[in-house]
């Protein structure tokens, strides 16, 4: 699932860009190091394949609905760990441009979500070790569910993470939670199952792809992996403490929380480090959810809202105003420029 | 002008899985030639064209390009010397404008600036493809996107041009316009077909491959007279030779 | 999904949107891409609770539109088209915040409303502002801007690869999959073994396809790294454009355009 702009705040959404950034810069130097001119076609027209198979559906026995493969997996089992994360966040690229799915903040987090999760963490930490030195048949198939599901859960849970740490959303966390990792849960097998199929499928008709495409990345893939750990240990704490930041006192989703469950999920605060953050906050303002003049407000409310009539006044002339303008810019310029067809 | 000349020499390719698709395929190419590979799905013909830019290597035998064996020390100016246009031009064309496509070996050449500048609308230029330069590659249509490629190729001034089924999957026009455009190039030639008309039009020497061996190596015309050489090789006589079905007048 | 084959479509018409040329069209990538980039932080930086002061962000992509002569009904109905996640999520704010935050006379709008409103404004504005950017500059050239940017040449050709065979790759998966859908006469026999023989078979010929352009860029002289040659230049009217863009988000970021209108309005009518 996409995360969108519209549930960030620039916080978030920056860690996130900053962890899927290096990310990225670390993939590129692996395969430039690796010099294995073959893979840029490759992992082009892989990219390409991807929307390709998401575009075909089946019928999910027993329930009339249907799916598709997602293939980030796939990926990285068949081109190593490096390869397939770039090709799956060029994927996300090109789907956040075109297609705006999500939008171009969201984009650090979806290729961290659907990138990253299934190439750094799950590929070596949960497939490579299922499936050990020799694998067999059935080991083989466990080892990809075991990392299918385990790559769902984890993408929905930083989905849900990340939302919370905005706080655009009041959604409650648990709910959230409840909502949406039993639905991941399905999307998981569906995905594990599709996968072990297309891979037992392609080991039957070219065994020697499976070979070339894991086996050339491993020694490069393992040594990465301490490397993107440290990223990721960098990215939860950097977000955990930028969410504190952002949401540093009881806002909207903290007291909804409170209210659903009876008493406080997130742990207050400590007091230091929240009087230093709040005084930050006070100081940019521009990364702030909300102005924090009045100290701790009465729960729920903010310190800063717009003041009813005028703001609503301003709103629609401001629209107005917009709109008139961008109508006699285009009459204007349309002399110059021929139309576009 | 001595490196235009092709030697193939007793080669002999064997797949991996043991499929044998080459036997001592011998036969050679001069300056200026303009020679046609033909032969049934499976003969042999696309082995050979891999072994011509050095793709495949022979598992004996060996290929000569104006008397330099073909190896890897010798594969970056063989690669230069003979210009491959492969089949589907989408394979060719993997750029995302026409113009960066046909700049794309100027450019690894080393090319830049003017230079370039020239190089690639010249090459647009032979092609009547000079409109198309800014395009998308999946804007075009399949006879400029076949154009196209062939530009990608002269870019480099390749001495030899080696053209996988250039008709294949063209309107009418689009391979009158084809043809025409080859017939204009001096290069030395090596075409494979299906489409034997086009065949004799172009080339004025058809090689006939049928199971990994040359079957027969002489003036076109001359082969296809031979009727029963070309069922034998499951091949057929180009209709411009057959006789006229509504007048009954006979082919040439 | 048949919203991908529409999406091609969608993509096919952005990109010729991109072959227009306006003065926003000529601008060097490089200024382009910044100017959205530090539009969409400033939009996303106001509190959950903001609505008015969101509302003059809406010339960024209005004078865009205008300039570059884009249609805008088109991109609308796009915007539209995509933000169901976003509403999804926000619709619960209602729910679970009733807390009255405005009075409107005898109406009280809760902070929930409010703040779902916001998350769709946001959206509407984010998005829209990605595709603008895409119709008036070609991903290509985005690519490239981002290259010079410092991404590294390796995403670069990964990203313009991806978009080449796009077109050419969702062409052969949607021949497979009708012909398969032609064959299963509406009995939905479109069951996982079937589906997953297809898919391989796709990835297979897409490998093969792989394999046939690394030979067309051997043969034209690819040693692995992609040489890029470099045209347009970041002069003054970039740098113009870029500042004119960014000075206006960080003044109607730090102060609420659309408050202080409707203050100076009310004022004179009352």
């Amino acid at each position: 699932m996409h995360m969108a702009d519209a549930l960030l705040t620039p916080a978030v959404g920056g860690t996130m860009w900053v962890a899927s950034a290096g990310a990225i810069a670390c993939s590129s130097a692996v395969l430039r190091r690796e010099r294995d001119d073959r893979k840029a076609p490759l992992m082009g027209v892989l990219g390409a394949f991807l929307f390709a198979a998401q575009m075909i559906n089946f019928t999910i026995p027993g329930t009339g609905s249907s799916g598709h493969l997602s293939g980030g997996l796939l990926l990285a089992i068949l081109l190593g760990p490096s390869a397939a994360f770039l090709t799956i966040a060029s994927v996300l690229v090109v789907q956040a441009f075109f297609f705006a799915d999500g939008g171009l903040l969201a984009l650090g987090c979806n290729i961290f979500n659907l990138g990253i999760i299934p190439a750094f963490v799950v590929f070596p930490l949960v497939y490579r070790t299922v499936i050990g030195r020799d694998p067999s048949r059935a080991r083989l198939g466990v080892g990809t569910m075991a990392a299918a599901l385990a790559t769902l859960q984890l993408g929905s849970l930083a989905v849900v993470l990340e939302t919370a740490s905005s706080g655009i959303s009041s959604l409650p966390l648990a709910d959230f939670l409840m909502l949406i990792q039993p639905i991941h849960l399905a999307i998981g097998l569906v995905e594990g199952g599709v996968t072990i199929a297309v891979l037992s499928f392609v080991r039957k008709a070219r065994p020697e792809l499976l070979q070339s495409g894991g086996g050339v990345d491993p020694s490069a893939g393992r040594s990465l992996v301490p490397v993107l750990l440290g990223f990721l240990v960098c990215a939860v704490v950097i977000a955990g403490g930028l969410s504190l930041y952002a949401s540093g006192k009881p806002d909207g989703l903290e007291w909804a929380v409170a209210k659903v469950s009876g008493k406080a999920v997130l742990p207050a605060p400590e007091q230091g480090v929240h009087g230093a953050l709040s005084w930050l906050q006070q100081k940019t303002a521009w990364f702030a959810d909300y102005r924090f003049k009045g100290g701790k407000t009465e729960i729920g409310a903010p310190a800063k809202l717009d003041t009813g009539v005028t703001g609503i006044v301003g709103a629609v002339l401001t629209l107005l105003s917009i709109l008139c303008a961008a109508f006699l810019l285009r009459k204007g310029s349309r002399g110059a420029v021929a139309p576009e067809a | 002008m001595s490196h235009h000349i092709i030697e193939v020499d007793r080669l002999r390719h064997v797949y991996p899985d043991g499929t044998e698709a080459l036997r001592d395929i011998s036969f050679s190419i001069t300056h200026g030639e303009s020679v046609a590979v033909i032969g049934a799905n499976g003969a042999g013909k696309s082995t050979l064209l891999l072994h011509l830019n050095g793709h495949l290597s022979p598992s004996s035998g060996e290929i000569r390009i104006g008397h330099v064996p073909i190896d890897k020390a010798t594969l970056p100016k063989v690669r230069r010397t003979v210009g491959m246009v492969f089949q589907d031009p989408d394979d060719q064309l993997f750029m995302p404008t026409v113009y960066e496509d046909v700049a794309f070996g100027p450019l690894n050449l080393g090319m830049s600036g003017e230079e370039l500048e020239r190089c690639v609308s010249g090459a647009l230029q032979r092609v009547e493809a000079e409109h198309l330069a800014r395009k998308a590659p999946y804007r075009l249509s399949t006879g400029e996107k076949k154009r196209v490629a062939i530009a990608t190729v002269l870019s480099m001034t390749p001495d030899i041009l080696v053209l996988d089924e250039p008709t294949n999957g063209l309107d009418p026009h689009a391979r009158r316009q084809l043809i025409t455009l080859l017939k204009e190039f001096h290069h030395s030639k090596i075409v494979t077909s299906h489409d034997l008309d086009m065949v004799l039009e172009v080339c004025e020497r058809t090689i006939i491959l049928n199971g990994g061996v040359v079957r027969a190596d002489g003036p076109t015309v001359d082969i296809f007279r031979d009727d029963a050489l070309l069922r034998e090789c499951r091949l057929e006589k180009p209709l411009s030779m057959q006789g006229c079905p509504v007048c009954g007048g006979k082919g040439k | 999904m048949g919203s991908i084959a529409g999406a091609l479509l969608d993509l096919k018409r952005l990109d010729q949107l991109a072959a227009g040329d306006s003065a926003v069209h000529r601008l060097d990538a490089r200024a382009k891409v910044l100017a959205t980039l530090v539009f969409i932080v400033s939009v996303i930086s106001f509190g959950r609770y903001e609505l008015s002061g969101l509302i003059p962000f809406f010339i960024f992509p209005a004078v865009l539109i205008a300039i570059g002569q884009l249609p805008a009904g088109y991109l609308a109905a796009k915007i539209i088209l995509v933000c169901p996640f976003a509403v999804a999520v926000g619709i619960f704010n209602p729910f679970f915040d009733r807390g009255v935050l405005v009075h409107l006379g005898p109406l009280g709008i809760s902070g929930g409303w409010i703040s779902c409103v916001s998350i769709v404004v946001r959206t509407v504005l984010t998005v829209g502002a990605a595709l603008i950017l895409a119709a008036v500059t070609g991903f290509p050239a985005i690519c490239r801007a981002l290259e010079r940017l410092g991404m590294p040449n390796v995403f670069v050709m990964q990203l313009l690869f991806l978009y080449r065979y796009l077109f050419v790759l969702t062409e052969e998966g949607g021949r497979a999959s009708r012909a398969r859908e032609l064959r299963s006469f509406g009995r939905r026999g479109l069951n996982l073994s079937s589906y997953a023989s297809l898919l391989g078979h796709l990835l297979l010929r897409t490998w093969q396809r792989a394999e046939r352009i690394h030979m067309s860029m051997l043969a034209r002289g690819y040693d692995g790294v992609m040489p890029v040659g470099h045209t347009s230049r970041f002069g003054v009217a970039e740098m113009l454009f870029l500042l004119i863009w960014s000075s206006l988000c960080i003044l109607l970021r730090l102060n609420n355009g659309a408050q202080f209108i409707g203050t100076l309005v009310t004022g004179i009518l009352s």
